[in-house]
């Protein structure tokens, strides 16, 4: 119950600071990432250092730009649960991929 | 937001439960537009994972190299290129836009109407930046010889799947821009504090719109940082 009462009194108005201190993770986070490229980090490096930032700023600006980290749990799912939908997708399409460059290799290449 | 009627109820996943099956409004205290933005944020969201899985697929699944997208988007800098400048510069206009929209809300909700107006007007000139940007380098790639169905550097997908990734958030961008010209008019002439009702759907204005805008805002921003790092960066 106090949480509640807490973030209820902090979404009315929300400090600055935390406005700004997210904006100013955002710059920082973007930064790095374009040195990701700039020093042409290659292989699981690379991967793992993008995908690590995308997440931490898609999650900042999702939870704190767009308020999420302050709605209720009942709209949070709602929205959180279909994109678990969308990461199975995303591994069915990896087997697919895999599987249609594969034939490709097979059937261009060596001739099957 | 601050509705005090919240405050007697649970929080967490039991508060989710009972907001669920409470028989009645289940998005307790967030108004009914901002829900409907939510779930067509929710739809745009599967529309644009659509795009980047079938890019996913089509890179992984080509025979040909991929072209470098670091020397591909290079730009010559005094005769030097320097790799992914202009993606980068774009990344940080629309990050500054997406935080002054964010400022905007908030002030919005505080009645600061001066504050709130100018921030949006600066949300939507670096909107326009954004766009401005990309079709100077969408006219740079089609000048290179870039076309959905061929280009100089690789595998042919990639020119189809750039127009049509960054061609579809551009028009994200675009819509955005225009919206936030329109709002940033509507909260100088003060429609939100008079609660003057809109010419569209008659409905007396609430600052809560400009939350609802700013949604739509930084989810274009939320994109486009996906597809810096899946179609630029990766």
């Amino acid at each position: 119950m106090d949480e509640i009462e807490n973030k209820e009194t902090v979404a009315s108005t929300h400090k600055i600071g935390i406005y700004l201190w997210i904006w100013g993770l955002l710059f920082v986070l973007s930064f790095f990432s374009y040195m990701v490229d700039w020093f042409q980090f290659q292989g699981l490096l690379r991967w793992t250092l993008i995908l690590i930032f995308m997440f931490l700023k898609a999650g900042l600006i999702m939870a704190f730009f767009m308020h999420l980290f302050w709605e209720r749990y009942a709209l949070v799912n709602v929205l959180l649960w279909p994109m678990t939908a969308i990461a199975c997708f995303i591994g069915l399409m990896v087997a697919e991929a895999k599987y249609t460059v594969f034939t490709r290799l097979l059937y261009f290449f060596i001739g099957g | 937001m601050s509705d005090n009627s919240l405050k007697n109820l649970p929080g967490g996943f039991k508060g989710m439960s009972q907001d669920m099956g409470s028989d009645q409004t289940a998005f307790k205290g967030v108004q009914w537009g901002k829900v409907m933005m939510w779930i067509f944020l929710l739809s745009d969201t599967f529309i644009f994972s659509c795009f980047l899985i079938s890019y996913m697929k089509g890179r992984t699944s080509t025979v040909v190299d991929w072209p470098n997208t670091s020397e591909v988007f290079s730009l010559h800098v005094n005769g030097v290129a320097v790799p992914l400048l202009l993606i980068a510069i774009m990344t940080f206009v629309l990050i500054t836009s997406s935080g002054t929209m964010a400022l905007a809300v908030k002030y919005g909700y505080e009645k600061n109407r001066k504050m709130c107006g100018w921030l949006i007007l600066a949300t939507a000139i670096g909107g326009l930046t954004f766009v401005g940007m990309q079709a100077f380098e969408w006219s740079k790639l089609i000048h290179e010889g870039v076309r959905p169905w061929e280009n100089p550097f690789g595998a042919k997908q990639f020119g189809s799947f750039f127009f049509m990734i960054t061609g579809f958030h551009g028009t994200h961008v675009s819509i955005g821009v225009i919206f936030l010209f329109i709002y940033s008019r509507k909260v100088f002439r003060g429609d939100f504090d008079k609660g003057k009702r809109g010419f569209f759907t008659s409905m007396k204005s609430d600052y809560v719109a400009i939350e609802i805008l700013g949604l739509y805002w930084h989810f274009v921003d939320l994109v486009w940082v996906f597809i810096f790092a899946f179609f630029y960066l990766w």
